[in-house]
């Protein structure tokens, strides 16, 4: 059944994708759509009170510097608020189980990791977080930091389409505006889509309420209290905008977060959607939809694959379970393999898939417990986020991580046929392949870099749980997920200490949330920066018409092509520490 | 810039309250009329009383009792819990089944803290189910029955588990095995839409029915044979 799973997963996902790609191309060049007479009014409204400058032609264009610091701006904004936030909400309402503020340093990673579509949680919600910080924060930028994903990404593409190249005109080298893009990312895409999941969520029995704690007195004579909050609207955004921070420790293993296998699919189906959808949005953009197929296809060749290794592997059950005399084969009525730290109702199909979905974008939600997947089995998330993200990736930011890596294609598949390298009949010269480079080798560079501070030193060894591989993983993992914005974890690692999950006598771990937290806000914003000028350069630029010897981007040999590019790339930096984790552990049936 | 900085403000602002006020108040409001029950956590009641979430695990342990009548403790001073034969039982949890304080074990696939603590599920699982099921090894015990769910609180066991269990279940209620396995039948959960997960047994679920069924009321040591209401579906 795990594969009919999968088959029914990217059939549904190939049937979105022209049409939320088609649906958002329109939003975004400003056309009337469907929702255009109810939303409208709401888009008008928000561009009116946050005052967006405009002269006769409507709002002003923007180049690429005025966009990147729009961006920035507003993401600063966002992050002083977001961590004024945490710091009252002792003394803040909707405060039901009386919590403190969260310790500075745990807040600076947190507020970090939302503000950079992250997620990473060192804090356990539940136990941390007041419902209106987690409602009036972390929902909001769950909301807005998808949505600056996702206009960058549209940025960028613009500057990659643009004609204009006549100095007379006002709005040549414009990548549009941010502040209506923003807008309409939220109005017209974001906030409908959640709404319907969200209620989605709620069939399901997702929790909705602003009830509070009840408590439970259970059959045996114990009590239970069930903690709870706007779940589902929260669950919706966090799916959709590929951010995956939970409402609850656990994630998407908590039955209130994912109470059913149709939820599980249809958490899959939202996290997605847009990346997948974003594709299609691309070739429409540039003129060309076989161009948003052929990078469909690149991606999900390589999330076929990792699926299908991750299912293989935790059906094959670990080590610890044949040494304690366990047969993990499936059988009748049972679903076999290794389910320590999985919930029965997903089994090891559901798990492994969502697993799979969830790292392969950037979102980091997660079913089942990381730490706990077999040597194998982890080394597929590692796989996910180590080529960057770019396998359907973050919304906005999968995609224009992938274009960094059609450019070095485009640059090496031109050396190979002796030709200048073109992208959409514009030269690819020296400037963008320098800053393609830098792009591609920022991540890499920065994940290694803070591994080896974090594996190296007794600062960052207090933070690890497990000892052996296992341990060495947990570290590389964690940077490895805050380097690439993705969020999960190998939960052992931690940066905060809360003894009996109580917030009374808590601390942060310094080093690991500043480690983290910068990690996050500079492996965010400087891959921003860096398309952007790679857009701002190609607006200026002649586009030349495709002749016989132009070497096409969207036919099956390029597919083959890039993909060769992202995993030889992903390969050389991160294979010696692949090795020194999950391949040890997967080589050998000994227990450390 | 200074312009900039405005927006910049603003449009945090009134998105805030858009996204983080009037977002989730209106599906909020929208559940609550719609869908109350499950919105609320989709509560069983027995008596009037609440007594579990029919999408949380709960105990079906209660404190062993050494022969002077005090509650036994084990070495850490904590009260030492025993299976209550009557009741099938969930999946192990590393959090007490606490679903207000949730976490993951963080067992690594080739730890030895990962085998012992099978190794310790396994035992009790066999000192539990043996007497009923002469010829059940470590080999015949399915997975989920003794390695730790992900949430703590996995409201749910296979049907391969929920069938060992009903021999003792249905022994020490006096209930026709049939009956039980029956009753196994009436509250497992299909695979969504067919294909998606894995069935399912719900262990409060069937635990709330078969203190129902007429006649085991007696047996079951004073607990209320009352009906049951359900009020959350699953």
């Amino acid at each position: 059944m795990a594969w009919v799973q999968l088959a029914l997963l990217l059939a549904v996902v190939i049937a979105i994708t022209p049409l939320l790609g088609g649906y958002m191309a329109k939003v975004f060049a400003g056309d009337r759509v469907v929702l255009s007479p109810v939303l409208g009014p709401l888009e008008r409204t928000l561009l009116r009170l946050i005052r967006v400058r405009r002269d006769e032609d409507g709002p002003i264009g923007q180049d690429w510097k005025a966009y990147a610091k729009s961006v920035l701006l507003f993401s600063l904004g966002s992050w002083l608020v977001l961590y004024l936030l945490l710091r009252l909400q002792g003394s803040l309402p909707a405060n039901e189980t009386d919590l403190g503020a969260a310790p500075w340093d745990v807040s600076f990673n947190t507020v970090s990791s939302f503000v950079t579509n992250t997620n990473w949680q060192y804090y356990a919600g539940e136990t941390t977080l007041s419902n209106l910080s987690q409602m009036v924060g972390l929902t909001v930028q769950n909301f807005v930091s998808a949505a600056v994903g996702i206009v960058v990404l549209i940025a960028v593409v613009r500057g990659i389409a643009a004609r204009s190249t006549d100095p007379a005109d006002r709005r040549a080298g414009s990548l549009g505006n941010f502040w209506v893009d923003l807008v309409r990312a939220v109005v017209y895409v974001l906030l409908p889509i959640s709404i319907v999941g969200a209620l989605v969520f709620v069939t399901q029995g997702a929790l909705q309420t602003l009830g509070g704690p009840t408590e439970l007195a259970n059959v045996t004579g114990g009590t239970q209290t069930l903690f709870r909050g706007p779940v589902a609207s929260q669950e919706a955004i966090k799916l959709l905008g590929t951010n995956g921070g939970g409402f609850f420790n656990v994630n998407s293993a908590m039955p209130f977060e994912n109470p059913t296998a149709f939820a599980n699919f249809f958490s899959m189906v939202l996290v997605l959607a847009i990346p997948a959808a974003l594709t299609s949005t691309y070739g429409r953009m540039v003129g060309n939809r076989r161009q948003g197929w052929a990078v469909f296809g690149a991606m999900a060749l390589m999330f076929v694959v990792l699926a299908v290794v991750i299912t293989v592997a935790e059906q094959h059950g670990s080590p610890a379970q044949h040494a304690a005399g366990l047969v993990t084969s499936s059988g009748d009525g049972t679903t076999g393999g290794n389910l320590v730290g999985k919930e029965q109702r997903f089994g090891i199909g559901g798990s492994g898939l969502f697993n799979t979905v969830t790292t392969a974008t950037s979102t980091g939600a997660v079913n089942s417990s990381m730490e706990s997947l077999t040597g194998l089995g982890g080394l597929v998330p590692m796989i996910g986020m180590g080529t960057s993200e770019v396998i359907f990736g973050g919304v906005g930011s999968g995609l224009y991580g992938m274009l960094l890596f059609i450019i070095l294609a485009v640059f090496i598949g031109g050396l190979m046929v002796g030709r200048t390298p073109e992208l959409h009949g514009k030269k690819i010269e020296a400037r963008e392949i320098k800053l393609a480079m830098l792009g591609a080798l920022y991540m890499p560079f920065t994940v290694l870099v803070t591994t080896a501070l974090a594996v190296g030193t007794d600062h960052g060894k207090v933070s690890n749980y497990n000892g052996g591989p296992q341990g060495f993983s947990e570290s590389f993992y964690a940077y490895l997920s805050q380097g690439n914005n993705n969020g999960s974890a190998f939960a052992g690692y931690t940066g905060y200490v809360q003894p009996n999950g109580d917030p009374d006598g808590s601390f942060g771990i310094t080093f690991a949330d500043l480690l983290g937290g910068l990690a996050m806000l500079f492996n965010r914003f400087f891959p921003i920066l860096v398309v952007l000028a790679i857009a701002g350069s190609l607006a200026r630029k002649k586009a030349a018409p495709a002749g016989p010897g132009t070497l096409r981007t969207d036919s099956p040999t390029f597919v083959v092509l890039l993909i060769g590019v992202i995993v030889l790339v992903g390969a050389l930096t991160f294979f010696p520490a692949f090795l020194l984790g999950p391949v040890v552990q997967s080589l050998t049936g000994h227990l450390y | 810039m200074r312009k900039d900085a405005i927006t910049s403000l603003l449009a945090v602002v009134v998105l805030t309250v858009l996204l983080g006020v009037l977002y989730p108040l209106a599906v909020t409001g929208i559940s609550q009329v719609t869908m109350k029950d499950r919105a609320d956590g989709s509560v069983l009641h027995r008596d009037g009383r609440a007594v579990g979430s029919t999408l949380i695990g709960q105990d079906f342990r209660r404190p062993a009792k050494d022969p002077d009548g005090s509650a036994r403790k084990d070495a850490d001073g904590e009260p030492v819990l025993v299976a209550d034969p009557r009741y099938f039982q969930s999946r192990p949890s590393v959090t007490g089944y606490k679903p207000n304080a949730t976490a993951f074990s963080n067992r690594g696939p080739n730890g030895k803290d990962t085998k012992e603590a099978i190794d310790v599920n396994v035992a009790a699982y066999l000192a539990l189910e043996r007497p009923y099921d002469a010829g059940l090894t470590v080999a015949r015990i399915p997975v989920d029955a003794v390695t730790d769910s992900a949430s703590g609180v996995d409201p749910h066991i296979s049907q391969a588990n929920a069938r060992i269990q009903a021999r003792r279940v249905a022994k020490v209620r006096g209930l026709p095995l049939h009956r039980v396995l029956d009753a196994v039948d009436d509250h497992t959960a299909g695979r969504g839409l067919g294909v998606l997960g894995e069935p399912g047994v719900n262990v409060l679920e069937l635990n709330l029915a078969l203190d129902g069924l007429r006649g085991t009321a007696a047996r079951a040591g004073g607990t209320s044979s009352s009906t049951t209401t359900t009020e959350g579906t699953r």
